[in-house]
C-alpha cells in the first residue's frame, strides 16, 4: 500500500508521503536525544571503585533506525485503518464466527482449566504457572465485586489478601488448625478488615478513596513488619502446613494418599491438588459473584456505581452496600491469600506490596469492568503474558508496557467492554459500553 | 385549607452560611391531591425539595407526614434514604438521574430493592435460590412490568436506559419511583423538556397515578399548561417565602402572583399566565 492511499482518508488528518517521513524523521530526533545517553554511553563502577564508560554508537544507530521505520509502518497502517473509533464493517462470516466464539469461549475455557493437570501432567513449570494464574484470576474476581460492580476504586486490595494469608499462617502454626477450618476463618477476618476500612472511607469518593484505600494497603504492611512478635516481621512466617484432602497428607508417609491408594507416591500429587483446589475456589467466586448479581444486592452496588444520588433517593441505604461490597471483596482476597499462605508454605511481607494490589487492579481493568469472563482472560495475558516474555529478558518490561497500552488505545473499556443486563422480558441484550458508568467511588 | 393532609411543613427554614433561601415556609398537601409548587426561578422550590426528600437537613422548622392509616413521622428527623425506606416518600430529579448502564426493567427492579432485599433473606434466601425468593422476584418483575406498561415503555424493557429518548427517561424516572410504592411522589419539574404531546401525556400519568393508585402528589413545574390543568392546589413562593396559595384559578388570578412571577409588568404577566390555559 503506498502512502498516498486510494482510500478516502480522514478529512482532519493530513497524510501524503511528505508528513509521514516528516513525522518519522521527530520521531528519530526525539528518539535520538533520548537514547544517546540511556543507550549510547554506558557507564559502570570500575575494578578500582572508578567509572569507566564506553560508547555503544552502533545499538544507538540501530534503534534510531528503528523508530524511523517503526513511525513509518505504524503511520501507513493508521491510514489504512482509519480513525480508531470508525466503525468497520464486518463481514457476516466474521461476525458469526465472533459470536460463534463469544458464545463457546468461556466453556472451552472451563474445559480446558479442568483438563490442564491431565496435559501437562509432567511439566512442573506449567503446573505451578497455571496455579499462579488461577490465584490472580481469583484475586480479579474478587476485587471485580469492589471495582467493577460498586465502582469503588480500591487500591489496597492486598491488604485482604495478606490478612487471608497471615490468619491461615499464624492460626495453623500456632494453634494447629487445619486449612479447612482455617478457610472461611481467613474470609471472615479479611472480611472484617474490609468492614474496619469500608467505615471511615464512605464518604470519600473517587481519587480520595483510592488515596485510602492505598494508605490502608500500606498500613497492614507495615503493621506486619513492624509486629515481630506477632508476625515474625521482615522473616515472615515459615513452616505452613500443606493443605489435606480432609485430613489426609500429601506425602509419602504412611497414611499418606499415595499409600492409602496403593500407588507410588509423586510430588507431583501435590501440585495437582492445588490446582484443582484453586480452581475450585476460583470457581466458586465466580458462582457466588455471578449470583450476586442477580439479587437485589447486586443490582444496588451496579446502581451505585452508575449515580449514588438517584440510590438514595430509591431509599437504598448507600452505606450498607458500599460496605457489604467491600467486605465481600476482601473476603475472597483473604480466602486467596490462605491458599497463598498453604501452596508456599512460607510467608513474608515482601509479597504483599503495592505492586500486587496495581497488578490485580490492572487485570480488572484490563478485562472489562465488571465482566467475569474478561477478568479471567486479562489475567491469563497479564501473569501468563509476563511468563511468555521471560525470553526477552530486560526488554520484557517494555514489550509488555507496548502491548498495554496498544491494547488501552483499541480497547479502552478493556477486552470484555459491554455489559450484561441481569434480568430481561424479551431479548437479553448486552449494554454498550458508553453508557455504563465507571463509578466515583 | 381543612381536609386530610399528607403531609405538612411547618415554618420551614433553610439557610447556606448567611443566605436564607427557604424562610418560614409553612403549607399542607392534602391526601390524594395534585399540589403544584411555583415560583420564579430561584424562589427555592428545589431546596424545600431536597429538604421533605432528606437530601438536606433543614435548618429549622418541621415536616410531617401522616401515613394512610394516621400515624406521623417527622421527616426532618428521618433524613437520607430512610424517608423512602420508612416514610414512603419517593422523588424524581430536575435533571434525569436514571441509572444509564442498566435496562429499564433493571432500573425499576433496583427501586423495590427494600422489598427485595427483605425477600432474599438479606441476600442469604437468594443465593441458594430458595423458592420464596423466586416468587418474590417474579412478583418484582411482574409491578415493573405493569408500570413499563403504563409509562407505555413495554417494548423498550430491555433497552438500556442511556439509549431511551428523553420524554422516555422522564416517564420512566416516574416509573421508577412509583415502584417504591410511595404514599407521596415528588416531581421535580417533569415536563421540563417535554413538547405539547408529551407534557399531555404526562398530565394523564399523573391524573391516573392520583386517581388508580392514591397517591398524592407534590410538583415543581415551571410549565402552566401543567400545573392549570392537574393541580388540585397550588403554593406559588418567591425568595423563599410563600405569597400565594390557593386553586389553580384564584392563584392565577392573584396580582401579587403575576407580579412576582413576571416583574412588575402586569400585562405581559396576564398574558402568559392565560396562554398556559
Amino acid at each position: 500500500m503506498s502512502a498516498t492511499s486510494a482510500r478516502p482518508s480522514h478529512a482532519a488528518q493530513p497524510s501524503g508521503s511528505a508528513f509521514i517521513l516528516k513525522k518519522a524523521l521527530i520521531s528519530a530526533a526525539v528518539a535520538l536525544v533520548l537514547f544517546s545517553l540511556m543507550i549510547g554511553i554506558r557507564t559502570e563502577a570500575g575494578p578500582q571503585g572508578g567509572l569507566i564508560y564506553w560508547t555503544r554508537f552502533g545499538d544507538l544507530a540501530a534503534l534510531v533506525g528503528t523508530v524511523f521505520g517503526g513511525s513509518i509502518i505504524i503511520e501507513l497502517l493508521r491510514q489504512w485503518w482509519g480513525p480508531v473509533d470508525k466503525e468497520h464493517i464486518v463481514p457476516k462470516p466474521v461476525q458469526a464466527a465472533m459470536s460463534f466464539a463469544g458464545r463457546w469461549l468461556a466453556p472451552a475455557l472451563l474445559v480446558f482449566a479442568f483438563l490442564v493437570p491431565v496435559i501437562f501432567y509432567n511439566q512442573r513449570y506449567i503446573l505451578d504457572l497455571s496455579i499462579l494464574v488461577l490465584t490472580y484470576v481469583m484475586l480479579g474476581w474478587g476485587l471485580n465485586v469492589v471495582v467493577g460492580l460498586a465502582g469503588l476504586l480500591d487500591l489496597g486490595y492486598v491488604a485482604f489478601y495478606a490478612v487471608g494469608a497471615y490468619s491461615y499462617a499464624l492460626l495453623a502454626t500456632n494453634f494447629g488448625l487445619s486449612f479447612w477450618v482455617c478457610l472461611p476463618l481467613a474470609g471472615i477476618l479479611a472480611a472484617f478488615w474490609g468492614v474496619l476500612l469500608g467505615f471511615p472511607v464512605l464518604r470519600l469518593r473517587g481519587d480520595y478513596l483510592a488515596i485510602v484505600t492505598l494508605a490502608f494497603g500500606e498500613i497492614i504492611r507495615l503493621v506486619i513488619i513492624n509486629w515481630q512478635s506477632l508476625t515474625g516481621g521482615p522473616n515472615g512466617v515459615s513452616g505452613i502446613p500443606r493443605p489435606t484432602l480432609f485430613g489426609i497428607p500429601l506425602d509419602n508417609s504412611d497414611d499418606g494418599l499415595a499409600a492409602k491408594l496403593g500407588i507410588d507416591f509423586s510430588p507431583t500429587h501435590r501440585i495437582v491438588f492445588l490446582f484443582y483446589l484453586i480452581l475450585a475456589m476460583a470457581l466458586l467466586t465466580n458462582w457466588v459473584t455471578i449470583r450476586l448479581r442477580r439479587l437485589p444486592i447486586g443490582r444496588a452496588w451496579e446502581a451505585l456505581r452508575e449515580d449514588e444520588v438517584a440510590c438514595r433517593a430509591l431509599g437504598i441505604n448507600v452505606t450498607t452496600t458500599k460496605l457489604t461490597a467491600f467486605a465481600t471483596g476482601a473476603m475472597f482476597g483473604g480466602f486467596a491469600g490462605a491458599f497463598f499462605a498453604t501452596r508456599q508454605g512460607f510467608i513474608s511481607p515482601e509479597s504483599f506490596t503495592f505492586q500486587e494490589s496495581a497488578l490485580v487492579l490492572a487485570i480488572v481493568v484490563l478485562g472489562g469492568m465488571g465482566s467475569q469472563l474478561g477478568v479471567a482472560l486479562a489475567a491469563l495475558t497479564m501473569i501468563g503474558g509476563f511468563e511468555l516474555f521471560r525470553g526477552f529478558d530486560q526488554y520484557r518490561m517494555l514489550v509488555f508496557g507496548i502491548a498495554m497500552v496498544l491494547l488501552m488505545i483499541w480497547r479502552p473499556r478493556g477486552l470484555i467492554g459491554h455489559r450484561a443486563p441481569t434480568v430481561f422480558l424479551e431479548r437479553n441484550q448486552a449494554i454498550s459500553s458508553d453508557l455504563v458508568k465507571e463509578g466515583h467511588g | 385549607m381543612s381536609g386530610d393532609p399528607i403531609l405538612t411543613v411547618d415554618r420551614l427554614m433553610m439557610r447556606f452560611g448567611g443566605i436564607v433561601a427557604v424562610n418560614e415556609l409553612s403549607f399542607t398537601a392534602e391526601r390524594r391531591k395534585i399540589t403544584a409548587l411555583i415560583g420564579p426561578n430561584g424562589a427555592g422550590k428545589t431546596t424545600v425539595f431536597n429538604c421533605i426528600t432528606g437530601f438536606y437537613r433543614p435548618s429549622g422548622g418541621a415536616i410531617r407526614l401522616t401515613n394512610d392509616d394516621g400515624r406521623t413521622m417527622q421527616l426532618e428527623r428521618l433524613g437520607d434514604f430512610r424517608i423512602t425506606k420508612q416514610a414512603k416518600v419517593a422523588r424524581t430529579f430536575q435533571n434525569i438521574r436514571l441509572f444509564p448502564g442498566m435496562t429499564a426493567l433493571e432500573n425499576l427492579m433496583v427501586a423495590q430493592h427494600n422489598a427485595l432485599m427483605r425477600a432474599s433473606g438479606l441476600t442469604l434466601l437468594g443465593l441458594i435460590g430458595a423458592p420464596s425468593w423466586r416468587a418474590a422476584e417474579e412478583r418484582a418483575i411482574e409491578l415493573a412490568r405493569t408500570w413499563l406498561d403504563r409509562v407505555g415503555l413495554l417494548s423498550r424493557a430491555d433497552d438500556a436506559a442511556g439509549n431511551l429518548a428523553y420524554g422516555d427517561q422522564r416517564r420512566l424516572e416516574i416509573a421508577r419511583a412509583m415502584c417504591t410504592e410511595p404514599v407521596l411522589l415528588c416531581l421535580d419539574e417533569p415536563a421540563a423538556g417535554l413538547n405539547a404531546r408529551e407534557s399531555g401525556g404526562l398530565n394523564e400519568l399523573l391524573l391516573s397515578i392520583r386517581n388508580e393508585q392514591g397517591t398524592s402528589i407534590l410538583l415543581i413545574e415551571h410549565d402552566m399548561s401543567v400545573v392549570m390543568e392537574i393541580s388540585d392546589h397550588v403554593v406559588v413562593m418567591d425568595y423563599g417565602v410563600k405569597i400565594a396559595e390557593g386553586s389553580p384559578q384564584a392563584v392565577r388570578d392573584d396580582p401579587k402572583v403575576i407580579a412576582a412571577y413576571l416583574g412588575a409588568d402586569e400585562e405581559e404577566a396576564i398574558a402568559v399566565m392565560e396562554s398556559g390555559t
